[in-house]
C-alpha cells in the first residue's frame, strides 16, 4: 500500500522535470543551438546523479518546516503541489515554482493536523524566495557584463563563438540539471523520508543504498521522466516568454540559476565555507524558475532592454497564488483523506483545538 | 580543441576567401576603368577577365558558406543576416563585373580630358567597397569597428555621388552629340551604381550588428 502513496511524489517529480527542465534548456533548444534529444539525455543524467548525490540537505530543512510522519498525509501533500503546479500551468501557461506549492501544502498538512509550524523555517524560505531571484539577477548581470566585455576584448570570430556557446550549453545544462537535483529533490521526494517504503539498506552487488538515496533516485528518475516525455512542449513555449534572448544570454541565464541551486543545495559547499571560517547559511529548496526569472532580469537591467511587464506580472501572481492554491488543496484533500477513506494522514493524534478549528469536525 | 574547432575554421577560412575575392574583384574593376581610359586593351581584357574569376569564386564560397551554415544549423541567431550580407556582397562584385562588361561591349568614346574625372569616381566606388569589406571582417570579429567602416563606406559613397554630378554636368556642357553625351551619362551611372550597391550592404550591415549586439 505504501508504494502507491509514492505515485504523488512521482507525479510530482514528472511535473518539476516538465517544466523546470523547460527553464534550464529551453531557449538553448528553442534558438536550436541544442537538439532537444542532447538536452534531454544530459538533463536526465545529470538530474539523477544530483538527487543521488548530497541532496539530503534540501530535505532536511523541509522535515523542520513539517514532519510528515504518515504515507497517506505525504501523498496528499505532494499531489496538492502537484496538482497546484499542474492547474496553474495549464491555466496561466506560465512556470510556476514546485519549491513554493510544496512549502504551502506542508503548512497545510500543519495546519490540518494542528501541528506546529516552524516560523524561523518558514521565514528561511519566503526569504529565498526574493533572495534567490535577485541573487540570480545579480550572478546574471556581472556574467553577461563580464561575457560582453571580454567578447569585445577577445575579438572572437561570430562562428568560434557560436561553437563555445553550444559545448557551454551543454555544460552549463549539465551542471543545471545536478543542481535542480540536488536541490529539487527535496520538493518531489521531502516528505516521503519520514515514510519511505524501502529497506534501510538496498544492495546492487558491492554497491549499497540507504531508504532515502532509493526514494530520492526514483525521484530523479519521475524528474527524467519529466524532461523527456513533456518538457520539450514546455521548452518550445518559453520563447513568448519575458524577454527574447540570445543563445549566450541563455546560456548566462543557465549558469547564473545553476549557481543559484547550486549555493543553496549543495551540503559539500557549505562544508567548504564552514572549513573557511566563513559564515554559512541554510540549505533551502528554491526555485529553479524564480532563479530563471530572476536571472533574465539581470541580463535586461545590464542590457537596459524591454521586459514585457504583463508577463512579469502574471509570473508574479502566480509565485503569489501557487502556495496559497496548494495550501487549500491540501487542506481539502486531507480532509477527504481521512474523513471519507478513513486513512491516517498523521501517525500521532492532533491536538483537540487544532483539530476543531482545521479539520471543522467537532473535538471528541 | 583543434579538432573540436576544426570544422568552424574551415567554414571561417572560407568566408574570409570570399571576402577576399569581393575585394580583389572590386580593385580588378577600378584598374580595368583605368586601363580602358587608358586604351590598353590588352591589360583591360585580362582585367575583365580576372574580375569574371573573382565573381565565380564569390559566388561558389557563397554557396558553400551558405549550404554550411544551414546544413549544420550554425549561428541559428544570425543565420539569416550572415546570408543576407554575403548575397548583397556578392551583389557588389557583380555589379563592379557588369559594369566593365558594358565598357567591353558599348565601347564609350569618353574624352581625354573627362578620362580623370571617370576614374577618380571609380576609385571612390572602389573605396566605398573596400571600406565595406572591412566592416564585414568586423562584424564577424571586431563587433564594436563596424561603426567606423561603415562610416567610411557612406563618406565614399557621397563622394562618388558628388562625382558623378559633377562629371554629368562637364559632359553635358560639352559640345557633343545628345546620343554620345547619353550613352557617357549612362556609363556615369553604371559605375556610381557600385557605390549605391556597396552603400546598400552597409545600410543593413548597420542594421545586423545592432541585432548582435548580446
Amino acid at each position: 500500500m505504501s508504494w502507491i502513496y509514492l505515485t504523488s511524489g512521482l507525479f510530482l517529480g514528472w511535473s518539476l522535470g516538465a517544466n523546470d527542465a523547460a527553464n534550464l534548456f529551453g531557449t538553448a533548444v528553442g534558438t536550436k543551438m541544442l537538439r532537444f534529444r542532447t538536452a534531454a539525455i544530459v538533463g536526465s543524467i545529470f538530474v539523477v546523479l544530483g538527487a543521488v548525490a548530497g541532496a539530503q540537505g534540501t530535505s532536511r530543512t523541509l522535515g523542520r518546516l513539517g514532519a510528515i510522519d504518515a504515507p497517506a498525509g505525504a501523498f496528499m501533500v505532494a499531489l496538492a503541489a502537484a496538482l497546484a503546479v499542474v492547474l496553474l500551468l495549464t491555466k496561466s501557461g506560465l512556470p510556476v515554482s514546485i519549491t513554493q506549492a510544496i512549502v504551502g501544502a506542508i503548512v497545510g498538512w500543519n495546519l490540518f493536523t494542528g501541528r506546529p509550524t516552524d516560523l524561523t523555517t518558514l521565514g528561511q524560505l519566503v526569504s529565498s524566495w526574493l533572495i534567490s531571484p535577485l541573487l540570480a539577477a545579480v550572478f546574471a548581470g556581472v556574467l553577461f557584463a563580464l561575457t560582453r566585455a571580454a567578447l569585445r576584448r577577445l575579438k572572437v570570430h561570430l562562428l568560434e563563438v557560436d561553437a563555445w556557446t553550444r559545448g557551454a550549453l551543454v555544460a552549463a545544462g549539465a551542471f543545471g540539471a545536478f543542481s535542480l537535483g540536488q536541490n529539487d529533490i527535496a520538493n518531489v521526494m521531502g516528505v516521503f523520508v519520514r515514510v519511505s517504503p524501502f529497506p534501510e539498506t538496498t544492495r546492487f552487488g558491492p554497491f549499497g543504498a540507504t531508504s532515502v538515496e532509493m526514494l530520492f533516485l526514483l525521484g530523479g528518475i519521475a524528474i527524467a521522466v519529466g524532461i523527456c516525455t513533456y518538457s520539450h512542449r514546455v521548452m518550445l513555449r518559453l520563447g513568448s516568454g519575458l524577454t527574447s534572448l540570445s543563445p549566450l544570454g541563455a546560456l548566462i541565464v543557465v549558469l547564473a540559476a545553476a549557481t543559484v541551486l547550486f549555493v543553496f543545495g549543495s551540503p559539500d559547499l557549505q562544508r567548504l565555507v564552514r572549513a573557511c571560517h566563513l559564515p554559512g547559511w541554510p540549505l533551502l529548496p528554491v526555485s529553479a524558475t524564480q532563479a530563471v526569472v530572476g536571472a533574465i532580469l539581470g541580463i535586461s537591467v545590464v542590457r537596459r532592454s524591454g521586459i514585457r511587464a504583463n508577463v512579469l506580472g502574471r509570473i508574479a501572481l502566480g509565485w503569489l497564488v501557487a502556495p496559497v492554491a496548494a495550501l487549500g488543496i491540501a487542506l481539502v484533500g486531507l480532509f477527504v483523506l481521512q474523513n471519507v477513506f478513513e486513512l491516517p494522514v498523521s501517525a500521532t493524534p492532533r491536538p483537540a483545538a487544532a483539530a476543531g478549528v482545521v479539520a471543522g469536525t467537532p473535538a471528541s | 580543441m583543434t579538432i573540436l574547432f576544426r570544422r568552424t575554421r574551415a567554414l571561417e577560412a572560407q568566408i574570409d576567401q570570399f571576402l577576399d575575392a569581393v575585394s580583389e574583384g572590386c580593385l580588378v574593376f577600378e584598374q580595368g576603368v583605368d586601363d580602358y581610359l587608358r586604351h590598353d586593351e590588352a591589360s583591360f581584357e585580362e582585367r575583365r577577365k580576372a574580375i569574371g574569376v573573382f565573381e565565380a569564386k564569390a559566388d561558389e564560397l557563397r554557396r558553400e558558406v551558405e549550404t554550411r551554415l544551414y546544413a549544420e544549423s550554425l549561428i541559428p541567431d544570425h543565420r539569416g543576416d550572415v546570408l543576407g550580407l554575403l548575397e548583397n556582397l556578392d551583389n557588389v562584385i557583380d555589379q563592379a563585373k557588369r559594369t566593365l562588361g558594358q565598357f567591353e561591349v558599348e565601347r564609350p568614346d569618353v574624352p581625354e580630358d573627362l578620362a580623370p574625372d571617370y576614374l577618380a569616381l571609380a576609385r571612390a566606388c572602389t573605396q566605398a567597397t573596400q571600406h565595406l569589406v572591412d566592416a564585414c571582417r568586423a562584424f564577424f570579429r571586431e563587433i564594436t569597428a563596424v561603426r567606423s567602416h561603415i562610416h567610411k563606406v557612406y563618406f565614399f559613397e557621397k563622394e562618388a555621388d558628388r562625382l558623378a554630378d559633377s562629371l554629368k554636368r562637364k559632359v553635358f556642357a560639352k559640345d557633343l552629340e545628345l546620343a554620345r553625351k547619353i550613352h557617357l551619362r549612362y556609363f556615369c551611372l553604371h559605375v556610381e551604381t557600385v557605390s549605391d550597391r556597396a552603400e546598400e550592404v552597409a545600410d543593413r550591415l548597420a542594421i545586423y550588428t545592432i541585432k548582435r549586439t548580446i
